[in-house]
């Protein structure tokens, strides 16, 4: 217990030197750690929204359905087999029906889709209910993002064009009954949302669906023929790809934060030996090996990030947890991220997260400290008394 | 070999690379010290003495021939065993004091013992006596930077004594000290040496250490050219 012992007193008794790399280095530990739990937070919101909004307990597929290709969609609908409509009746799925359409408001023409959903479904966190009106006009639903783009608003009438099940075009006015707000862009951006009764008619699809959204908790997964069921895993590998691609991006800038700290106690390390020659000598005079005085050197290095984290939990712990609560607001170009971000990403810390930061910069912090130490291991203790380096 | 001698060099040589060319420090020297003597080598500069007091105390080794201290090769020693000699039969007193500049006095005087192990009591109790020796108890709470040049010197010498080891090389330790400092540390070395049977061994060419000296080596160009014995300090030396 000596050398932790020692080693601790120098690094205090060295005073200001000490103190102005444990701030820097308690910098990169409150910075990674923020860093993190927000690319945590990005994800485990992302996933909850699109959950939530879209995604359900799992999907099955039309046979045909592709999202990333529009045109297979006048091929991606199918009679809804009877064991999924068993579970629709039971309130434990919805349909939904996806027809390619073109919309012209204000005369300007947008390709959109048009998704048929029940307006008493419950399955996914949208405002289907307002879609529950009679009139002559389709009540329809959009999102904040497609009503921005096309510049309609509650009450307004569009025409809406598509073709049905015999390839025939078809026209109708559509009346914007609800504008929703949603954090999940592919729910909103370039489409709008009809009853799906009516759109079954319009479009001569009579019991059709795309896709089937099961509830979250479902655990029953019937196999379908024509029909393709897709686990959650399936329906957010994009979102945690694209987390894990932001992460790979983000860590460049704590890479940076960590070299500058571990850049300046490099720094430290090389001048301390070179000013403490004669030290180093008089310890070996009272008897200390060299190996004793590289572990003494390596340790008053390392503890740099010891002292750092405390110093960085002091100032880090209340900052994070305001930054937790408060949220870090996003700003409107986010909806470009492809990701569903909301307003504020609220960041997510764990504790293995803290715990990794921190054997990580020690670990890291150790290696740096050691590195300028093996100096040492070539130091003649006559030389080292008369302040030579060997 | 004659175990009646702490010391024994044996047609030590020691030679330094300078370059292409060689220096030799030490030239065939032959010597023996017994315990509890206060010796030094005395002679001009570049004439060996510190090489010498630096092979006597492991800090080197020799390039011919052969120094055995309590028993021990030098030339043999691993630089472990080298540093387990140092730590628990030989003291170090240097010219620059070599004070260990965040420790307080307690501390400093302190660490050769931490090194040796000892529980904090028994640390507490040699930290204590080493003190009253240098009569520096009222200073156990400064720092190296507080102190005089004769107080920094003292707590080197108690440093060196706290473990109360068998030999003491002292490397003109009065050379930054004035008259008065030079002779009451010398007189605290003599009364160590006297009381605790402590062997001193010198490298000086300080005329205030020679006098008190029992013994004076004189080294020229490597080689000791005069091995005087006195009956008491400063008398008529009769050479060995």
């Amino acid at each position: 217990m000596i050398i932790p012992r020692l080693a601790l007193r120098n690094l205090l008794g060295a005073g200001l030197r000490t103190w102005l790399n444990v701030v820097v280095l308690s910098f990169s530990f409150v910075v990674i750690i923020w860093m993190q739990g927000l690319y945590k937070g990005m994800g485990d919101q992302a996933r909850v929204a699109q959950t939530d909004a879209e995604f359900g307990g799992g999907q099955y597929w039309q046979e045909n359905y592709d999202p990333f290709d529009p045109l297979t969609l006048q091929d991606a609908h199918a009679v809804i087999p009877e064991s999924l409509q068993a579970q629709i009746d039971n309130g434990l799925a919805t349909p939904i029906l996806i027809s390619q359409a073109t919309i012209y408001p204000e005369g300007r023409l947008h390709t959109i889709l048009m998704k048929g959903i029940d307006p008493a479904q419950s399955i996914v966190n949208l405002p289907t209910q307002f879609l529950d009106q009679e009139s002559e006009e389709l009540p329809t639903l959009i999102g904040t993002r497609m009503a921005k783009n096309t510049g309609l608003e509650i009450g307004d009438t569009v025409t809406v064009r598509w073709r049905d099940a015999k390839g025939t075009f078809d026209a109708r006015d559509a009346k914007i009954v609800q504008i929703m707000k949603t954090s999940v862009p592919t729910v909103d951006q370039a489409q709008i949302w009809v009853p799906l009764d009516k759109l079954q008619s319009l479009t001569r699809m009579e019991n059709e669906a795309s896709l089937v959204i099961l509830a979250q908790d479902s655990k029953e997964f019937p196999q379908t023929s024509g029909w393709m069921h897709k686990d959650m895993d399936f329906l957010l590998k994009d979102i945690d790809y694209l987390i894990k691609t932001k992460q790979i991006g983000g860590s460049i800038i704590y890479v940076i934060m960590l070299s500058l700290a571990m850049l300046a106690i490099f720094n430290t390390q090389v001048l301390s030996i070179f000013r403490r020659r004669k030290e180093m000598g008089t310890l070996m005079s009272m008897g200390m090996t060299r190996g004793k005085i590289i572990q003494l050197f390596t340790l008053e290095g390392a503890m740099h990030s010891v002292l750092a984290a405390v110093v960085a939990a002091i100032y880090g712990i209340p900052l994070l947890i305001y930054s937790a609560k408060k949220g870090w607001a996003m700003p409107e170009s986010v909806d470009d991220y492809g990701i569903a971000l909301g307003e504020a990403l609220f960041p997510v810390y764990g504790t293995g997260m803290v715990i990794g930061t921190t054997i990580l910069i020690l670990l890291v912090t150790t290696i740096v400290s050691f590195m300028p130490t093996r100096k040492i291991a070539k130091l003649k203790p006559t030389d080292a008394l008369r302040g030579k380096m060997t | 070999m004659d175990n009646s001698y702490l010391i024994k060099t044996d047609e030590l040589v020691k030679i330094f690379p300078m370059g292409e060319s060689k220096i030799t420090a030490l030239n065939h020297v032959n010597l023996q010290f017994k315990k509890a003597e206060f010796a030094g080598l005395v002679g001009p500069s570049g004439s060996g003495k510190t090489t010498l007091l630096n092979i006597i105390g492991s800090l080197d080794s020799p390039t011919e021939g052969s120094a055995v201290v309590m028993d021990k090769k030098i030339e043999d020693l691993s630089h472990k065993q080298g540093a387990e000699l140092r730590n628990r039969h030989i003291g170090f007193i240097f010219q620059t004091f070599n004070l260990l500049p965040v420790y307080t006095v307690f501390e400093n005087i302190e660490f050769p013992l931490l090194l040796l192990g000892l529980s904090a009591q028994e640390r507490k109790d040699k930290v204590m006596k080493a003190l009253e020796w240098v009569q520096l108890a009222d200073r156990v709470k400064s720092k190296p930077a507080q102190l005089s040049g004769g107080e920094s010197q003292r707590v080197a010498i108690a440093r060196a004594v706290v473990k109360e080891p068998t030999i003491i090389l002292a490397d003109e330790p009065t050379a930054n000290l004035d008259a008065e400092n030079s002779h009451n540390i010398l007189q605290t070395m003599e009364k160590i040496n006297r009381e605790l049977e402590t062997t001193f061994i010198f490298a000086t060419h300080d005329e205030k250490v020679i006098q008190y000296l029992r013994r004076k080596i004189t080294l020229i160009d490597g080689k000791v050219a005069k091995d005087e014995v006195y009956d008491k300090p400063t008398g008529q030396g009769k050479e060995q």
